[in-house]
Parts: C-alpha cells; sequence; structure tokens
C-alpha cells in the first residue's frame, strides 16, 4: 500500500509537471516561432480585399454557385457546403443507393450548367465531395471544362482566364505528390477583381 | 501513372529507411538512463529537475510487475484529469466559443481514447472541445500515451538483451527520457515545418469572412436563410498537428482530421505526416537489432514490417484507381480513380499511402475518408488493424507486437522443423508461449465478440449510415480501430451514442492494458532467463527464410481469426457492387 501511495504521488506531480510543459510552454514555443517565421500561415492564411475585409482563408474553399464564376466541388460540411465549424464529408459508402443517386444528380447539373455533350466524360472530383467538405481546390480537367461558362458570362477572353488559372494552380511537389489543381476561391476572388492588381 | 507510381514508392521507403536507421542510433542514447544525447545541454536540466521535483529515484529499477503499476497509476491519473477538464470546459480559459461541458459518456470515451494512444473521436472538434481543453486534456496525452509505449518497447527490449536479472527498467525514466529527449524535440521540428506549409498555430477567436456571394438554403422547417460569412477556425493546430503524427495518435484538431487544408495543407506536409507516423516504430525495430547485438535482425524485422506496409499499399491503391464502376456508368472519368471522400490536392494515390499507414501503425489520422474507399480498398485499412497492427506499428506497441508474432513464430516453426525453440538464446517455453497467446487472443476477442454484440442489438444496428455489407464493415471497423488503438473509423456510423460510447471505451481499455500486462510478463519472464550460448540447433533470426516465416506467422494468424467476418463484409460488398448491386 506504501508503494502505491508513493506511486500515486510520483503520478499526480509529473501529470500536473508535463501538463505545464506539453500542454503549455511546447505549443507557445511554436506560437512564438510561427509569429516570427510565417505569420501568414500561422494565422490561417487569411486573405484581405484591398478594403480591408476578410475575405476567407488561401486554403478553405468556398461555395461559389453563380454562373460567373468557377465552382467548388460538392461539399457535405454544414447545410450550405463549406461551413468551416463543420468540416466532414459524406461518407457515403461505394456501394449506397445515395452516393449513385447525388453523383447522378450533380453530374446531370453539371452538364447543364456548362452545356456538355451527354457523352462527355466528368472529371471525378466535380461530382465527389471531398473529405473535409472545404477543399478549396478542383482538377484543372475541371477547371477547362468550365472555363467557356466564366468567359461567356465575364465577356472575356478564354486565354485572359487560362492565364489567371495558371496562376492559381499548383503543380505536384517533384513533380511526383499530389496532382496539378485549381484554388478556386482563389480564382474567383482575383475574377473579381478583390485581390488587388488586376 | 505507374511510373510515377513506383518512383513515389521507391523514393518513400528510401527515406523511411534512411530515417530509422539515424533515428535508431539516437534511440540507443534516449533509451538508456544513462545515454548522453546532443539536446543534454538543453533538457539535462529540465530532466534532473523534474526528478527532483517528482521525487523519482532515477537509479531504481523494478521488476515487471512494478512497472506495469507504475504505468497503470500514470494512466489513470492522465485519464480522470482529462475527463475532469472535459466536464468543466466551460469554467476554464481559452474557451472563445464558449462550449459547454462534455457529455459523461463522450467525455468518458475521449478520455480513454486520448490515454489509450487510441484518439477515435466521437466528437467533432471544432464545435465541441475549447482550445484548453485541446491543449491540456488532449494534447498532454498525445505525448504521454505515445511514450508509454515506447516505454514499454524499451523494457522489453532490455528484458531480451539481459539474463538472469528480474528487473526490467524504471517507468518514470523511460517516460521522461522518451518525453524530453525524443518527442517534443522531434514534434517542435515537424510543427515549424508544418507551419511552413499552412497549418495554423495561434490564440486567435474564429475569424468571419464575408462572403462575396451569399448563400439561401432553406432550412428544415421551410424558411430560407442567407448565410453572408464563413467562420473559419483558428487555435494552436500546428503544436498538435504534429505530435499526433509522430506519436501515431490521430486525434485531429478538426472533424475532418488531416483532411482539412489547416491540418494537412499541402502534398508535401502530406508526405511529411505520413512519415512522421512511420518513423518511430521503424526506428523501434533499428533499434532492436543494436541493443541485442545483432543488426541484420533488426533489418529483418523492420523488412517484414516494410513488406506488409508494400502489400497493403499496392492492393489499396490498386483498388481506389480503378474508380467506381457505378459512378463510372453516370457518365464520371475513370482515370482520376475513386475520388469521393478525397481531397483533390492529394489524389488517390497519396490518399491510398496516408489510409495504409495510418492503419498499418496506431495512428488513425485520416486524410480521405475510408468510409467511401472501394469495398477491398477499404478492406485494407481493416485488415491492418486486425492483424494487429504490427507494419511498423504504434510507437512501441508496433514493436512489442511483433515480437510477439516472433516468439509465436519461433516456437512454431521451430518445434515443425525439430529444433529448439529459442529467440536470441532464451528458451521459449510453455510460459512464454502462453503469454503471447494471450495478448493475440484478446485482440480476437474484444473485435469479435463486442462486434457480434453490436449487430445483435438494437443499439448496434442504430448507428449504421450504409446498409448491406457496407453496414457489418462499419461496425467491425469501429471495434477493431478501438480494439487496435488505431482511432481512424468508418465514419458514417454514429457512434456518439451512449451505447456506443461506453462499448468502444471498453474496446480501447481491452486492447491496450489487456495486451500490455501479458507483454510485461513476458518481458519478466525473458530477463530472468539465462542466455544460453547460441548453437547451431537454434532458429535463424535473420534471413530469408525468418523473414518468410515471420510473414508467414502474421498473416496466418490474422486471416484464419478473420476471414469469416471479412467475407461477409467487404468482400461480399465487393462482388455484389461487381454486379452492380445498390444498397
Amino acid at each position: 500500500m506504501k508503494e502505491f501511495w508513493s506511486r500515486l504521488r510520483v503520478a499526480l506531480l509529473l501529470t500536473a509537471l508535463l501538463v505545464v510543459v506539453l500542454g503549455g510552454l511546447y505549443p507557445l514555443a511554436v506560437y512564438w516561432t510561427g509569429r516570427l517565421l510565417f505569420p501568414f500561415q500561422a494565422n490561417g492564411s487569411l486573405v484581405r480585399a484591398p478594403d480591408g475585409t476578410l475575405l476567407g482563408s488561401a486554403l478553405l474553399g468556398q461555395n461559389f454557385r453563380g454562373p460567373q464564376y468557377f465552382h467548388p466541388r460538392p461539399s457535405a460540411a454544414g447545410e450550405a457546403g463549406y461551413d468551416a465549424t463543420a468540416s466532414g464529408g459524406r461518407n457515403l459508402g461505394p456501394t449506397s443507393k445515395k452516393l449513385v443517386d447525388a453523383v447522378a444528380r450533380s453530374a446531370a447539373d453539371y452538364r447543364k450548367e456548362n452545356l456538355l455533350s451527354p457523352d462527355q466524360k466528368i472529371p471525378a472530383d466535380a461530382v465527389t465531395a471531398s473529405a473535409s467538405g472545404l477543399d478549396p481546390h478542383i482538377s484543372l480537367a475541371n477547371a477547362l471544362l468550365q472555363l467557356p461558362r466564366v468567359a461567356r458570362e465575364r465577356k472575356m477572353r478564354p486565354e485572359e482566364l487560362r492565364e489567371i488559372l495558371a496562376r492559381y494552380t499548383s503543380k505536384p511537389w517533384l513533380g511526383l505528390l499530389g496532382e496539378p489543381v485549381v484554388n478556386v476561391a482563389m480564382v474567383d476572388w482575383a475574377l473579381d477583381g478583390k485581390l488587388g492588381g488586376r | 501513372m505507374t511510373t510515377s507510381f513506383w518512383l513515389t514508392l521507391g523514393l518513400f521507403f528510401a527515406v523511411l529507411a534512411l530515417v530509422s536507421w539515424a533515428l535508431a542510433l539516437y534511440l540507443r542514447a534516449v533509451l538508456d538512463p544513462n545515454g548522453k544525447t546532443w539536446l543534454d545541454p538543453v533538457f539535462g536540466p529540465l530532466e534532473r529537475w523534474t526528478y527532483r521535483l517528482c521525487g523519482i529515484d532515477s537509479r531504481k529499477e523494478e521488476d515487471w510487475k512494478g512497472y506495469f503499476a507504475s504505468l497503470l497509476v500514470f494512466n489513470v491519473v492522465g485519464l480522470l484529469l482529462t475527463y475532469l477538464i472535459l466536464r468543466i470546459q466551460q469554467w476554464l480559459p481559452l474557451n472563445p466559443k464558449g462550449f459547454g461541458p462534455v457529455s459523461p459518456d463522450l467525455a468518458f470515451n475521449t478520455a480513454v481514447s486520448f490515454t489509450t494512444n487510441t484518439n477515435w473521436q466521437n466528437y467533432p472538434g471544432e464545435s465541441t472541445v475549447s482550445s484548453f481543453s485541446q491543449m491540456a486534456g488532449l494534447a498532454v496525452h498525445n505525448f504521454t500515451s505515445a511514450a508509454t509505449g515506447i516505454a514499454i518497447a524499451s523494457a522489453f527490449v532490455r528484458a531480451l538483451a539481459r539474463a538472469g536479472v528480474k528487473t526490467i527498467g524504471n517507468f518514470w525514466v523511460d517516460l521522461v527520457r522518451t518525453t524530453y529527449y525524443l518527442l517534443l524535440p522531434l514534434s517542435f521540428g515537424l510543427a515549424v515545418v508544418l507551419l511552413s506549409q499552412g497549418v495554423p498555430q495561434n490564440f486567435s477567436p474564429y475569424a468571419r469572412a464575408q462572403l462575396v456571394e451569399p448563400v439561401v438554403i432553406t432550412g428544415a422547417d421551410g424558411k430560407e436563410r442567407r448565410m453572408e460569412t464563413q467562420e473559419i477556425v483558428q487555435g494552436p493546430i500546428a503544436s498538435q498537428e504534429a505530435i499526433k503524427q509522430l506519436g501515431t495518435n490521430g486525434g485531429g484538431y478538426t472533424n475532418a482530421n488531416s483532411a482539412h487544408p489547416f491540418e494537412n495543407s499541402t502534398p508535401l506536409s502530406n508526405l511529411l505526416e505520413i512519415l512522421a507516423v512511420l518513423c518511430i516504430p521503424g526506428a523501434l525495430a533499428l533499434y532492436l537489432g543494436r541493443v541485442v547485438g545483432r543488426q541484420a535482425h533488426g533489418w529483418a524485422v523492420w523488412g517484414v514490417m516494410a513488406l506488409l506496409l508494400f502489400g497493403g499499399i499496392l492492393v489499396c491503391w490498386h483498388a481506389e484507381a480503378g474508380g467506381n464502376p457505378l459512378l463510372v456508368e453516370q457518365g464520371l472519368s475513370s482515370v482520376e480513380g475513386n475520388r469521393e471522400g478525397k481531397e483533390a490536392r492529394f489524389g488517390t494515390l497519396d490518399s491510398a499511402l496516408f489510409a495504409v499507414a495510418t492503419t498499418a501503425t496506431s495512428c488513425g489520422a485520416v486524410n480521405s475518408l475510408h468510409d467511401s474507399y472501394m469495398p477491398l480498398g477499404g478492406l485494407v485499412p481493416l485488415f491492418n488493424m486486425e492483424l494487429g497492427e504490427v507494419a511498423f506499428g504504434g510507437v512501441g506497441s508496433g514493436l512489442y507486437g511483433m515480437l510477439l508474432f516472433v516468439v509465436l513464430g519461433v516456437f512454431l516453426f521451430g518445434l515443425m522443423i525439430g529444433r529448439t525453440p529459442e529467440y536470441l538464446g532464451k528458451k521459449i517455453g510453455a510460459s512464454e508461449v502462453k503469454m503471447a497467446a494471450l495478448s493475440i487472443l484478446v485482440l480476437n476477442l474484444s473485435i469479435l465478440g463486442m462486434s457480434a454484440w453490436a449487430i445483435a442489438s438494437p443499439w448496434g444496428l442504430a448507428g449504421i449510415a450504409n446498409p448491406g455489407p457496407h453496414g457489418l464493415s462499419e461496425i467491425l471497423y469501429a471495434f477493431s480501430s478501438t480494439t487496435a488503438n488505431n482511432g481512424s473509423s468508418f465514419a458514417g456510423l454514429s457512434g456518439n451514442t451512449p451505447w456506443y460510447n461506453t462499448t468502444l471505451g471498453i474496446a480501447m481499455l481491452a486492447g491496450r492494458y489487456l495486451m500490455i500486462a501479458p507483454v510485461l510478463g513476458l518481458a519478466g519472464l525473458l530477463a530472468a532467463q539465462k542466455t544460453a550460448a547460441a548453437t547451431q540447433a537454434a532458429f535463424p533470426v535473420s534471413g530469408i527464410l525468418f523473414v518468410v516465416l515471420l510473414l508467414a506467422t502474421v498473416f496466418i494468424v490474422g486471416a484464419l481469426n478473420f476471414f469469416p467476418v471479412l467475407a461477409l463484409g467487404p468482400i461480399l460488398e465487393h462482388f455484389l457492387l461487381q454486379a452492380g448491386q445498390t444498397f
């Protein structure tokens, strides 16, 4: 019994100490390093318009639906999608009837919006939901299928749009990891002239 | 496509081998109570001060029972503290969103989950748990549960290298040294790199962004609401992300875990998070070889782990890359593979790589939704956990799990070919095999017994999101994941109910402590044995023969136990899907 109390004493003291070191000092050390070296990233890569309004984060998608915008992937985060306090996906299994129906509906909408022929293959990312529901990216193939619509709505030349897409396209790391993807939120903000410059 | 696949995998395993090798050298110094590391000037004083403050006699060693008792007392204290923090977080600081107390069953589940290195999450992080709870209640466990696992592995290895001794080490010293010299510096380094990739670290309130294009939604009551803003999560994410991966914990800051762009922003951060999960378990295998003076044995164990991981990646990627035929029928392109539940920036390969690595270890972080994987793609994570997570495995638990299979394999095949069952000069007799078999039985009993209970009960069936064979997979996955202390899930399952919170909590406790007890008991038996001089008759513990036999042992035990139930879940679903059946 005496051994038990001595063990308990060590456990309590050590736990208290580790809460301070690991729960307090460690995150603080990372916090100060972040402020010093990567202040933009440390604060969530927040993007502001020239007038100072907070547009969002360069890392999180938003639900652009108008025909004059590039559209992000379907999202299951929150009621309206892209709710950044309710990240998550649909969690539908591969044999789920709900999944097949939802994809079929999205595919039909996608064809109609972008005036695609019925035998045009749709990039899989355009009609499937991401895991986070906050995926800011779409595949390059998806963006290029949407491009004629955006060009028409905005009365812009396709080359001009292609240039903007290229600016917000990330290439695979070392040519191996990840895929070439377009950051939709950044492109749409740029199109609205919210990012200054253009 | 295939060229880049092989290049990626080649690069991946080469880097992993290099990191394991370097870290194993460092581990020798860390896990030796008198070892000297180059971080001594920083952490030496802190270590000595910790011993003095807590009254730890660092020179005193304990037998396996004493070691286990200290471990248990420490874990129970941590568990109760976290339960308390979650229950009273509304009165504690750093609660910018004003979250209320976590319900008793959910708090129990969560506290057990983080204490046992499982990090099963029945709660959405960004809308339930305050920053203080994350830091003091959860992140601390990410370190201590990982250090607990590494301590057990180091005691086991020590026992193997000893002869005729009752003691196996000092738990407090192993715990403190692992935390200070290994986990803390590695986490800090990884956190800073993750920061550079975009993972936030701040203490700000959630930010509110103005939507350029407000969204109108129709609520359940038929009324229209206008959403003009997007609320953006903030908090100390980078620091928690780093230890979550390095400690094979897997408990995310957010609900979407490593799929959330704030937890895993780029393909590079994704690769680093995968390597972080594997590096300490990989190093421990080589550490074993160094301590027992047979590096070839360490590499043989590492090789078996790598082969298991490689096989899993191959099967999983192949299943995912073909896409879902049911969706391809709807006019989808099949070149991108199965994209439901995957992030665009990672694509199919980087998602499959993460899914296999996270379940072959006891990490359980996810960068894609395993529930939405193809039947055979989802089978791989499930089977990984049911093998006991030994393809590098959890920090510490991977090595001691694999050593149980080594003991079992040496015994089985030694008897078969008429050689003395002997491992590193230690006789493997009836008591040793009983201990090893006991640990493996606990795993099976908890997974299969609890799953059977759940599918026979209304509370169990009520949680299923996807009917048909996939529903069975969801339940089986939950109890496999919790028993194996993994923490990933087929997340469609509604696990946040009093029944599930309690039963899953029990599975986690059983999978952790009923496994650790026989492991430490076995360590005690091995340490007490005299080491016989290596004879010609002893079974070889390196070389191709050993690798093949160890692989066979792991595979046969796992397959025999779980093939029947897997046939009714993912395998049946695979064939029904090929036939075009939906549910």
